[in-house]
């Protein structure tokens, strides 16, 4: 086995092997499914979160969106993104347990704004100096804790297409089919979805808690 | 600012398809003109890409502690349950599970080992220590390989195999960190620490069962 430090990944090459398990699985080798489908399991849990909002049920339809995914693979076809192929199975199982069970906990405080995508209205709120937050910050639990409850308080309709735009990287048609919403409704509730989050974080930005890494003092990295 | 081309409500609405790269060029340069002086729309713009930037990071991903291991079990006894309703595939899933079975005794053997001795396997023999590293940190690691790595490291190695744990789990698994993009919890130049000493103030020593995206 190679030293895997002294090579390079390249994505070409892991596109590859996708591909080959992909046709390996549709022949009939279920059992090289799961290696298929781990590269993206933090990716499907994400997405199902972003819609039931609790955590067990975002991890029961997780698995059950991979059951979904095995049983449908002859289904798949190789012009689609495989990845984009798993979220939309889990974006269907979630909606589908959101609507059946119509009991999501916090549900009701989504309404509040919901009327329709009223976007004029908005102006930023906060125009504290911002710059750059290195990535480095991600290292610290407390930055992504304070990230993700930021994300938590968006009303539904911004949060989901929030997260599959940022942080499961649909593109704006992609996140519209997903969501049986109209590209320009995807637009106007990403928009308001970054400049929301932006106002949330920045009374962090102003207490500092962006900056307080985890580096030797003389020893930052930027 | 009366006498910018676009107003400072054309630029917040813009702002997003900016960061995307979906404007013209005609109105991005009235746009970068707008910025340039306007200090309020600047920060709008600033604050924006942040957001992008921090919450696209794979790091954002988190899991629930045992994910990966529910997961992968409730798959397995999915294809079990295939397996045995299809009897005539049960010789490839008993040439399957052989050396399945072989790895279960393996693990097991080293788990008893490192619970007898507290001493964890390392997988390279070449391995430089980690030292202080946060237990609860996330990151990769993949079969096959000796190194845990931060996300989207592009020194991993078989990324289709991926795991998310955290460096706590990773070193008890035996793997070392990533000399690239970890370099700074190696212990270079330093002696006198465990493989496996890891951060003792501070908030990292934390110890939550739960890693969640939502923080609740």
């Amino acid at each position: 086995m190679s030293e895997p430090s002294m090579t390079l990944n390249n994505p070409a090459q892991d596109g590859i092997r996708e591909q080959d398990l992909i046709l390996h699985v549709q022949s009939g080798q279920s059992e090289l499914f799961y290696e298929l489908v781990r590269p993206y399991e933090r990716r499907v849990y994400a997405a199902a979160l972003a819609i039931l909002r609790n955590e067990q049920d975002a991890e029961d339809a997780a698995q059950e969106a991979m059951l979904k995914a095995f049983a449908k693979i002859r289904q798949f076809r190789a012009e689609a993104r495989f990845s984009t192929w798993l979220i939309q199975i889990t974006v269907n199982e979630a909606l589908m347990r959101r609507r059946r069970e119509r009991t999501v906990p916090m549900e009701g405080l989504d309404n509040r704004r919901d009327a329709g995508d009223n976007e004029s209205e908005y102006a930023p709120r906060d125009f504290a100096d911002w710059r750059e937050i290195p990535s480095e910050a991600l290292e610290r639990k407390e930055v992504r804790q304070r990230l993700a409850e930021a994300l938590a308080t968006l009303d539904r309709k911004y949060r989901e297409v929030f997260v599959l735009r940022d942080m499961e990287h649909l593109n704006i048609q992609e996140t519209a089919e997903a969501l049986g919403i109209t590209v320009a409704s995807v637009k106007t509730r990403l928009l308001r979805a970054r400049l929301m989050l932006r106002d949330l974080l920045a009374a962090g930005w102003e207490q500092g808690w962006f900056s307080r890494l985890p580096f030797e003092k003389g020893n930052k990295p930027w | 600012m009366v006498n910018h081309v676009v107003s400072c409500e054309e630029v917040w609405r813009e702002v997003s398809n900016y960061v995307d790269g979906e404007l013209d060029a005609g109105l991005r340069s009235l746009m970068d003109e707008h910025l340039r002086t306007c200090k309020r729309c600047a920060s709008v713009l600033a604050g924006a890409r942040n957001v992008v930037q921090l919450y696209g990071d794979e790091r954002m991903l988190e899991v629930p502690a045992g994910f990966s291991r529910r997961l992968e079990k409730r798959l397995e006894k999915r294809l079990t349950q295939d397996a045995a309703v299809k009897g005539s595939r049960w010789s490839s899933w008993s040439a399957w599970l052989v050396p399945v079975a072989a790895m279960a005794l393996i693990a097991g053997s080293l788990l008893l080992t490192n619970s007898l001795t507290h001493w964890h396997f390392v997988r390279s023999q070449h391995a430089e220590p980690a030292y202080k590293i946060p237990p609860d940190l996330v990151v990769v690691v993949s079969s096959g390989a000796k190194l845990f790595h931060v996300p989207g490291c592009p020194f991993i190695h078989d990324k289709a195999s991926e795991r998310t744990m955290t460096a706590k789990e990773a070193m008890q698994e035996g793997y070392v960190p990533c000399t690239r993009c970890l370099r700074k919890y190696l212990q270079t130049g330093l002696s006198g620490h465990s493989v496996t000493e890891v951060a003792e103030s501070g908030e990292e020593e934390e110890r939550e069962e739960t890693l969640s995206m939502a923080g609740r």
